[in-house]
């Protein structure tokens, strides 16, 4: 018989290969089609069995990449989720009870319900290449395993370990997922086709799991290590905002000594999750990760050489990104003393990237060249400038290094503050000078504001946007108008944090309101992390342009020298990079100070809607929360308006704008939502 | 001028490190990537027409095995490029530039990065053949009594390990130390310690004035990852004077010798790399040139006197293109040692030498010390073996082309008896 997503081949052996091939699609996805048609294939060799089923992906991008997220967005109540849940449930669990061997064969990504098709087999081997991950990475959509995964897992790689890989969905690495033993062995693609042939040919005796593990899943254990999990969960996520981690540590504690029971339990607390606030907006922050992906095609430009100018914080990490994303990178500066602490900053980068890798550090910084003679400026196909923000000092770098570059070479700047138009007017080509804005930290900031001048060439843009995508960056295209998006939507929240510590509200309240709300963190610790000096240039340039009084505490501060972590000392003393925060501060109506500080950034959001910073309203919550971090489970600011309804919010700015004055006068934005 | 004529395009080399009593801060090839990647990002040519890489080393780490490919591949060059490494002790860099030389000059090559490198610091500490041969009794023993009997043999003389740097630096034919064939040649040419300090001092000076004066810009600054940068020779004593020097003892005949810690060589790590090209490349890609390699000559004797070798190694350059000592603008005699230095120039001042030993009718004369190692040597900036023919060469280059100069010669003695030596001559793009 024929299948759409499937071929099955028998060999010699008797061996069955089933290799899944989901048509119209790059990924492999397990669709409700999909796993229809591999019921019925079990069922039909079940018929004949064969002497074992491998499980094999005919994709380049990976085996499996998880269920069909597509799908979820679909169900909308507890019945359809549960159906769609056992669904998945019964196909491996078939798998698990087939008499004869199964096997996996992983290269490249194994996630999600891939992985736990993975786990229902009796083996699992993996290529070790850097491409291949496995991973159990649900709790990032808001809900844990669905397809026996919970279960599985732990059985194989005992619940520390398991739990571990389950609460952080981090993906895994060919070594640590062995050392777990989530995967039963680990070789060199040449033998993948071997190693799975000798497991269904050999049928090696199954590790069984450690004394440790053991003891841990014991019932009596079992809630004192649960109550350290939560804990740990607890620096993390919120119960109220993330509910899925503390679910798969009630499913662990209560069920695991009877796993046929865990099965059915996990299935409905799957079920629940799924329709719920938080994996909602997950879900559709992971469809806005997809658009801003989206934006960018990696086609439309492939550099080789990338010269970035100026080794300060900013640029050293840009160069020391790109290196580690396999470019060849120059790195310039005048000064080889700068250029020695770029050179170790991108070292530390890559020992934390690569861990023992000693090779893919060894190349990546052979990958990095130190040029204090800006000998790579005629070999860049792309210049990133990231000096520091001086017009003329900029201007006179461009007209030095224009005549220098290679035809068709991007010029770009990582200014965050000086409107590219002006820069431009210096070039012969004005049009080769786009903005590419990178947040600080760069390793870990997801989001690079491309910044469409007046002059800018639109095949300019679309390499840049395509170059966010080749250094593994979510690009979104921006106005150049004052701050962009990121830094204007951040901005007025700021300031009126500031403002507040100028009431004399305790900064430590202040945060605590913020994370109330969900914020990753709060905005008097980031205006001291980022440091006062940035955030008052930059204030400063956006006041002028948007008309916003800067509050008196923050020249305040700037007179005092107290520039926050770099200083040692800013709204918060620093501490061992820590800001130490006073534990008895107190406020009475925390609510008060989450709503000032939260609609004034809500307030500024409507308004770059309005003037069409970026194309749309996705666009607007995607850059946000990739920019700033907002809180992910409230599917951005605009999302979160509409889902509390327009008007309620509406009315609430109105009370702040009665009570605080003209900065929370309501945006005409306002209007354009619904 | 010739397509086939030889030039020297461009090069560059790292700072040399001495070597201060534990491994130095960088790999052997971590120093030639380094001097290598500047001095690629120059080049206006496309680096895929590279023919080959050719590096001189002599004491390359276990995992760096044909170190050149090692390089070549690091500095990001691409798979189809070969690469091979090339070894005559002192002169392995010399020989890498001469290999290039006759590859382009043959035209079988156009564009060759030649050039050397060494880590003395890193010289392998080695097991001893009684450890070696005890490790493999013990690999053997299969049952625990016989391993137990076996671990009972252990004695301490086992652990006593074999320095290779030491090693390197002896005569393997005659066992003399490299310092004391410098103390044969003393005692040849009554060679006094005063004036071997004094060529010490000089060396130091030299270097020091050429710092100061920016004439070392072939010099690239190596970063370790770490925050430090080094950008200058650190072996460099400012302070040095015939007074501190008198203090040192001497090193290898102890107590009655003139060999000092002082008037040799430092123990240094470091590389120098070139871009050699033909007059056809030159032409083709308009190459700039510093300038052009005319002759070369190796020659042997007596490995006891091997600090000699560049008066048995430059002589024959000398009558084949008819040469007066005066016709040479600058000198290069790489500084292992003062005395030996002062050997080859008494050598050629000395009528029944040059006869008896160099086959001379007349002695060539005397190579004006203003004239020789304008810019410090081994001595004052140390000499990481397999770097210094390259080294050498490329200052040597470098100081013609800064004063409009004519010819320049370059040579090397060489542990175990050998000398080798390079003539170089200006050009002009326009030649080629």
């Amino acid at each position: 018989m024929d299948y759409q997503h499937w071929k099955i081949e028998r060999d010699n052996d008797d061996i069955c290969w089933l290799h899944l091939d989901v048509a119209d699609s790059s990924t492999n996805v397990l669709s409700a089609a999909v796993l229809d048609e591999l019921s019925e294939i079990l069922n039909e060799q079940a018929q004949s069995l064969p002497r074992g089923i491998v499980f094999v992906s005919n994709k380049k991008s990976g085996f499996i990449a998880g269920a069909d997220i597509n799908e979820f967005t679909r169900v909308d109540n507890y019945d359809d989720a549960i159906a769609m849940i056992n669904r998945g449930h019964e196909v491996m669990d078939k798998i698990e009870s087939l008499p004869c061997v199964t096997v996996a064969m992983i290269k490249g990504f194994c996630l999600g319900g891939g992985m736990e098709l993975a786990l229902a087999c009796r083996y699992r081997v993996m290529c070790d290449d850097r491409a291949t991950r496995v991973g159990l990475p649900e709790v990032k959509l808001g809900i844990h395993p669905g397809y026996g995964g919970t279960v599985r897992s732990i059985l194989k790689a005992g619940p520390m370990a398991a739990m571990n890989a389950m609460l952080t969905g981090r993906l895994l690495q060919g070594r640590a997922a062995k050392r777990m033993g989530l995967v039963d062995d680990l070789v060199p693609e040449r033998q993948l086709l071997s190693a799975a042939r000798y497991f269904v040919l050999k049928r090696p005796h199954q590790r069984p799991l450690a004394l440790k593990d053991r003891i841990m899943n014991h019932r009596l254990l079992r809630p004192i290590v649960a109550k350290q999990m939560r804990k740990q969960v607890a620096k993390k996520a919120r119960k109220e905002h993330y509910p899925a981690p503390y679910k798969l540590i009630d499913l662990w504690q209560k069920y695991m000594d009877r796993p046929r029971l865990m099965l059915k339990k996990e299935a409905e607390s799957v079920a629940e999750l799924v329709t719920d606030y938080t994996a909602r907006n997950l879900v559709r922050v992971f469809f806005l990760q997809e658009k801003l992906k989206s934006q960018g095609n990696k086609k439309d430009f492939q550099p080789q050489h990338i010269h970035v100018i100026g080794g300060g914080i900013m640029g050293g990490d840009i160069a020391a990104w790109c290196a580690l994303r396999g470019f060849r990178v120059t790195v310039q500066d005048r000064e080889p003393k700068v250029l020695a602490a770029t050179m170790k900053r991108s070292m530390d980068m890559f020992k934390k990237k690569f861990k023992k890798d000693k090779a893919a550090i060894r190349d990546a910084m052979d990958r990095l060249i130190a040029d204090h003679k800006g000998l790579g400026v005629p070999h860049a196909d792309l210049i990133i400038e990231a000096i520091f923000e001086d017009k003329d000092v900029k201007q006179s770098l461009y007209k030095n290094i224009e005549p220098q570059m290679k035809d068709g070479a991007i010029l770009a700047t990582n200014t965050s503050s000086i409107p590219l138009e002006e820069l431009a007017s210096c070039l012969q080509n004005p049009g080769r000078l786009v903005g590419i804005h990178f947040f600080n930290p760069v390793a870990l900031m997801p989001l690079v504001e491309i910044v469409r001048g007046d002059n800018t060439d639109d095949a300019v843009i679309k390499q840049a946007l395509a170059f966010g995508r080749q250094i593994d960056k979510l690009p979104l295209a921006v106005k150049s108008s004052p701050g962009f998006l990121v830094n204007r939507i951040l901005m007025p929240y700021l300031l009126e944090a500031v403002e507040m510590v100028g009431e004399n509200i305790p900064p430590e309240m202040i945060d605590k309101a913020a994370l109330n709300f969900g914020m990753p963190m709060g905005p008097i610790e980031l205006a001291d992390t980022v440091g006062l000096d940035v955030c008052h240039s930059v204030a400063h340039i956006l006041s002028e342009a948007m008309d916003i009084e800067l509050p008196k505490k923050m020249d305040f501060m700037m007179e005092q020298k107290k520039l926050g972590k770099k200083s040692g000392e800013g709204f918060y003393k620093w501490q061992k990079g820590k800001p130490v925060k006073n534990k008895d501060a107190h406020y009475g109506n925390l609510k008060e100070l989450e709503d000032r500080l939260i609609f004034r950034l809500l307030n500024e959001a409507t308004a770059c809607l309005r003037e069409q910073v970026v194309d749309d309203k996705e666009l607007v919550d995607a850059g946000i929360i990739f920019g700033t971090g907002f809180a992910p489970f409230r599917g951005g600011p605009l999302h979160h308006i509409e889902s509390e309804g327009v008007q309620l919010m509406l009315d609430r700015l109105n009370q702040l704008h009665q009570t605080y004055g003209d900065r929370f006068q309501p945006d005409s934005g306002w209007q354009q939502l619904s | 001028m010739k397509p086939r004529d030889v030039f020297i395009v461009d090069g560059s080399r790292s700072p040399f490190l001495k070597a201060r009593g534990k491994q130095g801060p960088f790999s052997a090839s971590d120093l030639a990537v380094a001097c290598g990647k500047p001095l690629l990002l120059r080049q206006k040519f496309s680096l895929d027409l590279i023919d080959e890489v050719i590096i001189g080393s002599v004491m390359p780490a276990a995992h760096e095995t044909n170190i050149a490919r090692v390089i070549a591949l690091r500095l990001g060059l691409a798979e189809h490029i070969p690469a091979w490494t090339v070894q005559r002790n002192c002169a392995s860099g010399l020989q890498a530039l001469d290999c290039a030389y006759h590859n382009i000059h043959s035209g079988k090559a156009q564009l060759i990065l030649a050039g050397g490198v060494d880590t003395m610091s890193r010289a392998p500490v080695m097991l001893n053949d009684l450890m070696v041969n005890w490790m493999g009794r013990m690999m053997a023993a299969k049952s625990l009594p016989q391993k137990l009997q076996t671990v009972a043999q252990l004695r301490p003389a086992y652990f006593k390990p074999i320095i290779a740097l030491l090693c390197g630096l002896s005569d393997p034919i005659y066992g003399l130390s490299m310092g004391q064939t410098a103390e044969n040649i003393a005692y040849r040419f009554g060679i006094s310690r005063e004036q071997m300090d004094a060529f010490a001092v000089a060396s130091h000076q030299r270097l020091m004035d050429a710092q100061d004066n920016g004439r070392l810009d072939e010099i690239e600054p190596i970063y370790d990852g770490k925050g430090h940068y080094y950008d200058h020779d650190d072996g460099l004593r400012r302070d040095s004077s015939m007074p501190n020097l008198a203090k040192l003892k001497p090193y290898f005949d102890k107590k009655y010798g003139k060999v000092t810690a002082a008037n040799s060589a430092q123990i240094t790590d470091g590389a120098a790399l070139l871009v050699l090209a033909s007059g056809a490349a030159v032409k083709k890609y308009d190459l700039p040139v510093l300038a052009r390699i005319s002759d070369s000559q190796w020659a042997g004797l007596d490995p006891r006197e091997m600090g000699l070798g560049p008066a048995y190694a430059m002589a024959p350059i000398m009558q084949r293109k008819k040469l007066k000592i005066e016709d040479i603008d600058f000198w290069e005699i790489n500084e292992a040692f003062a005395g030996q230095v002062l050997g080859c120039i008494e050598a050629w001042k000395d009528e029944s030498y040059c006869r008896e030993f160099l086959g001379l009718k007349a002695p060539l004369g005397e190579i004006p010390h203003d004239k020789l190692n304008v810019d410090g040597g081994g001595i004052s900036l140390g000499h990481p073996v397999g770097a210094s023919g390259a080294r050498i060469v490329l200052h040597l280059a470098k100081t013609l082309h800064r004063n409009n100069a004519g010819r320049g010669m370059a040579s090397l003695c060489i542990g175990g008896g050998q000398g080798g030596a390079m003539l170089i001559e200006a050009a002009t793009e326009a030649e080629a």
